[in-house]
């Protein structure tokens, strides 16, 4: 493991992968469409990512309307310079970076430079950092880049980045990058509808599991009679009944494999296309996972091949190795392999199971291995609803007996203790006081919240449903371990906190209503970060589903150990259905920033604030 | 209530369902004048069903029968619109047709509290009813409406409907459904009777192509109770009633 990681004084990393071939704000020119997929795959070069993009420090962008045809049919999309996913921008560290983004839509617009350290007004959240980019207007992005990794772009406005508004973004580190590899590659996910997004978010809002063709049925009834038992069976339909909630709500939105409407891409190219990235047997192929979805958690693998993840969200981790990983909407995660002579399919399932994105590693152009078949789909337990431990409540499906089993098998992993915290918490220079602080939040059911968890659980050493104990080594959050000072030169903070504040996860499937602490944006005050002081976050899932929590401006160090220097850097964190958790963040980024759930029609239904350093 | 008044009643409940604050503690995000908001949960939206569009053999005759609902609103505040009612494709005539116009308010996490007005054009002579109650998903993933309605000269009325989906395959699902109304004071004219009066039933196997277009086959019953059983006999009407149905339930 320690060759993939090396001081800068061992350096293998090559200068040309600083990406300076390329004109500076000039689009690469679409691929010759009379190549063949593998012939195109062939003809990208490897310092380029695999993918289109443009390097250097000035970028023009134009978002233009445009008619792609992904599944056969011919549909609108939103596209960057012509490219689906728009062009991957090359920055380096310490450069300052202008984009020229001009808006060829008929509607407003906007860029939002996702993980990335910026001034307020430079993050495009209409509403919060600015108004938005009006039709036929250039907004002109500047400022300097203060941290290297992989990280990604898209739009903020409505659902635009469901229609493909979506792009990759590589910084080079200024120093040598202690991850060295031999071939650099972007692998972005990303789910295509042909569907016009504000329909999808009808049909979520006309009708709850429009999109889910898993539900229990009378075949289901049956087949958990023969294995449990009718009277363990009813029991368990009573208690789902009785919370009229689908353990089968996995997904909101589903693949068109099972008569959803997603199709999922890899660097734009649907499973029958074949994105390929080309190695050189003994070669380390770097691959930059970055979860360019709007709706769509991936469980991602390499059959045959372990993966190294060497970053988390653009931050350098402890090299770990894995033969899996599942990546929430927004995350990224950078890995080494190393093939060897033979072909490798890279398979992402949906996690729902309706679906996957595919690609292929391979030594020649043309070559395709084996897609696996599909994991069977599973059912949510009561450790997901919050209610682990009750035993009046045995009936849902027998209590989830993975982490207990898990927590045996591995180093036995126990959640940090809780730090010491002020109490009443102070006010910072200006004034500022932390909120909303526990004793802050009063939840009640309602239209607005249908569950509270009464015993949400710390499950950070489990990768999640679906997943636990499926005997493949799969990363799960306790992996990840902070290296150094990281890309993101965030010093490390020692002192304890100043204040806690606390965020529920709330949300009504049936009504499709989400928000934070039981309220929708527009019922909401803002989160306050007090400008100079330590937070403990916590954030407990009251629903039954992941939700992947983005904080704008600030990266949080994710609590999973009780050594503040191991805290991995975290831009999004995924919080599973009846979990609880916990970050530190240093509030040392004055502005407005949004903090969502990146699942866009959750955050478009209310599940967005405003997190407000002062 | 005629039916200028119950139409008036109908556009008042309206305009009162859209002018209500969704809540009483309306936020208070950072903006700035003529920025937008960064999300919009707060929208409109409108919706429509006709759960039951069907034709009903047996008995020597065929009705169309129609059981419609439409919203317009946001989260909590919505204008609901409801009806239902028969054609005899035999006679042209309407045999208990009526519809509804009700405010509706989210108030539980599955319930909604919904008042307004119900006009019946059948049976004659068409009436108007105060109407009001709550409808929603029950415990076992009923969907339940209980309401009660009041006209003048003190006829009262209730009614109790519900229906579950049974779901055979992921596109396969069997609904049973049911409706059964009540009424406080006979109306000979209309033969109606006091207490429990009729109930509509009924067994749909429905396909789902798509969410929005399912066609059905199956078996509806109905059955009037009591004195309005004792009305029906005395105009020579079928007091039991059973059928065949074929349709096509649609929602946009």
């Amino acid at each position: 493991m320690s060759s993939i990681i090396q001081t800068p004084f061992a350096r293998r990393l090559s200068r040309r992968r600083f990406v300076q071939g390329l004109a500076a704000g000039a689009a690469v020119t679409a691929l010759s469409p009379w190549l063949s997929p593998q012939a195109r795959a062939a003809a990208i070069k490897p310092e380029s990512y695999g993918v289109s993009g443009l390097s250097g420090t000035e970028f023009n962008l134009a978002i233009e309307p445009a008619t792609v045809n992904i599944t056969g049919t011919p549909a609108t999309a939103t596209l960057i310079n012509g490219l689906l996913p728009g062009p991957a921008l090359h920055w380096r560290e310490g450069d300052t970076v202008t984009m020229r983004v001009t808006n060829r839509l008929a509607t407003p617009t906007s860029i939002h430079w996702h993980g990335i350290l910026v001034p307020t007004n430079m993050d495009g959240v209409p509403g919060l950092s600015f108004p938005g980019i009006a039709p036929g207007e250039t907004f002109v992005y500047r400022f300097p880049v203060r941290q290297s990794g992989t990280f990604w772009y898209h739009s903020h406005t409505r659902f635009q980045e469901q229609t493909g508004l979506t792009g990759p973004l590589v910084i080079t580190r200024r120093e040598a990058d202690p991850v060295v590899a031999d071939r650099d590659y972007v692998v972005m996910f990303n789910d295509w509808t042909d569907e016009d997004p504000e329909d999808v978010y009808y049909h979520l809002k006309a009708g709850a599991g429009y999109y889910n063709y898993h539900m229990r049925t009378a075949g289901d009834f049956f087949h958990d009679v023969s294995a449990k038992g009718l009277a363990a069976t009813l029991k368990n339909r009573m208690a789902w009944g009785q919370m009229r909630m689908d353990p089968r709500d996995i997904a909101d939105v589903s693949g068109r494999m099972i008569g959803g409407t997603y199709t999922y891409l890899i660097n734009g190219h649907a499973p029958a296309a074949n994105w390929t990235g080309l190695f050189k047997p003994g070669e380390r192929v770097r691959l930059r996972f970055i979860n360019g979805s709007s709706m769509t958690y991936f469980d991602v693998r390499i059959p045959g091949l372990k993966m190294t993840v060497v970053a988390a969200d653009g931050s350098n981790v402890e090299p770990v190795s894995v033969d899996e990983f599942r990546i929430g909407v927004a995350e990224t995660y950078d890995v080494i392999v190393e093939p060897n002579d033979a072909v490798h399919t890279i398979f992402a399932q949906s996690m729902d199971r309706s679906g996957y994105a595919r690609a292929t590693l391979a030594p020649h152009p043309g070559m395709q291995a084996a897609v696996p078949p599909m994991d069977p789909i599973f059912t949510r337990t009561m450790t997901d609803m919050g209610m682990a431990g009750m035993a009046g409540m045995s009936g849902m499906g027998g209590m989830d007996m993975s982490h207990l089993q898990h927590g045996m098998d591995a180093a036995g992993w126990a959640p940090p203790m809780r730090p010491n915290i002020p109490q009443p918490m102070p006010a910072n220079a200006t004034g500022q006081t932390a909120s909303p602080q526990p004793q802050d939040v009063h939840l009640k059911l309602g239209p607005e919240v249908v569950n509270i968890a009464m015993h949400p659980t710390d499950r950070l050493d489990l990768p999640g449903g679906g997943l636990n104990h499926n005997g493949r080594r799969v990363l799960t959050y306790t992996d990840l371990v902070r290296l150094d000072h990281g890309p993101q030169n965030i010093p490390f903070h020692e002192r304890d906190p100043d204040a806690e504040v606390l965020l529920h996860l709330t949300g009504n499937m049936e009504r499709y209503i989400f928000g934070f602490n039981g309220q929708t944006y527009d019922q909401s005050q803002p989160v306050r970060y007090p400008y100079g002081q330590r937070i403990w976050v916590t954030l407990i899932n009251d629903t039954m589903m992941e939700h992947p929590i983005h904080l704008h401006g600030l990266f949080t160090e994710l609590d999973n150990t009780a050594d503040y220097r191991r805290r991995p850097l975290k831009h999004t964190v995924s919080v599973k259905p009846g979990e609880k958790l916990h970050y530190y963040l240093t509030a040392n980024e004055l502005g407005r920033w949004a903090y969502h759930c990146h699942l866009l029609y959750h955050m478009e239904a209310g599940m967005f604030t405003s997190a407000v350093v002062a | 209530m005629n039916a200028a008044g119950t139409m008036r009643a109908a556009s008042l409940i309206v305009t009162l369902a859209l002018s209500l604050p969704a809540t009483s503690h309306a936020g208070q995000q950072p903006t700035e004048p003529g920025w937008p908001q960064p999300v919009q949960n707060n929208l409109m939206y409108s919706y429509a069903k006709l759960s039951q569009n069907e034709l009903r053999t047996g008995n020597g005759d065929s009705t169309y029968r129609w059981e419609g609902e439409g919203w317009y609103g946001g989260n909590i505040n919505r204008a609901w619109f409801k009806t239902e009612g028969n054609l005899n494709l035999d006679s042209g005539a309407l045999d208990e047709a009526e519809t509804q116009a009700l405010y509706s308010r989210a108030i539980t996490r599955y319930f909604n509290l919904q008042a307004g007005a119900r006009y019946n054009f059948d049976p004659t002579p068409s009436r108007g009813y105060g109407a009001f109650g709550v409808e929603g998903l029950a415990p076992l993933f009923w969907e339940i409406g209980l309401f009660g309605f009041v006209s003048d000269g003190g006829h009262y009325a209730a009614r109790v409907e519900g229906h579950y989906d049974l779901r055979l395959t992921q596109r396969l699902i069997l609904q049973p459904q049911f409706e059964i109304n009540f009424y406080t004071k006979a109306d000979p004219r209309s033969g109606i009777g006091a207490g429990l009066s009729d109930l509509d039933s009924g067994l749909r196997l429905r396909y789902e192509i798509r969410r929005q277009f399912a066609p059905y086959i199956g078996i509806t019953y109905e059955k009037k109770y009591g004195q309005s059983a004792s009305f029906a006999r005395a105009d020579g009407d079928a007091v039991e009633d059973f059928r065949f149905v074929a349709g096509i339930r649609v929602w946009f």
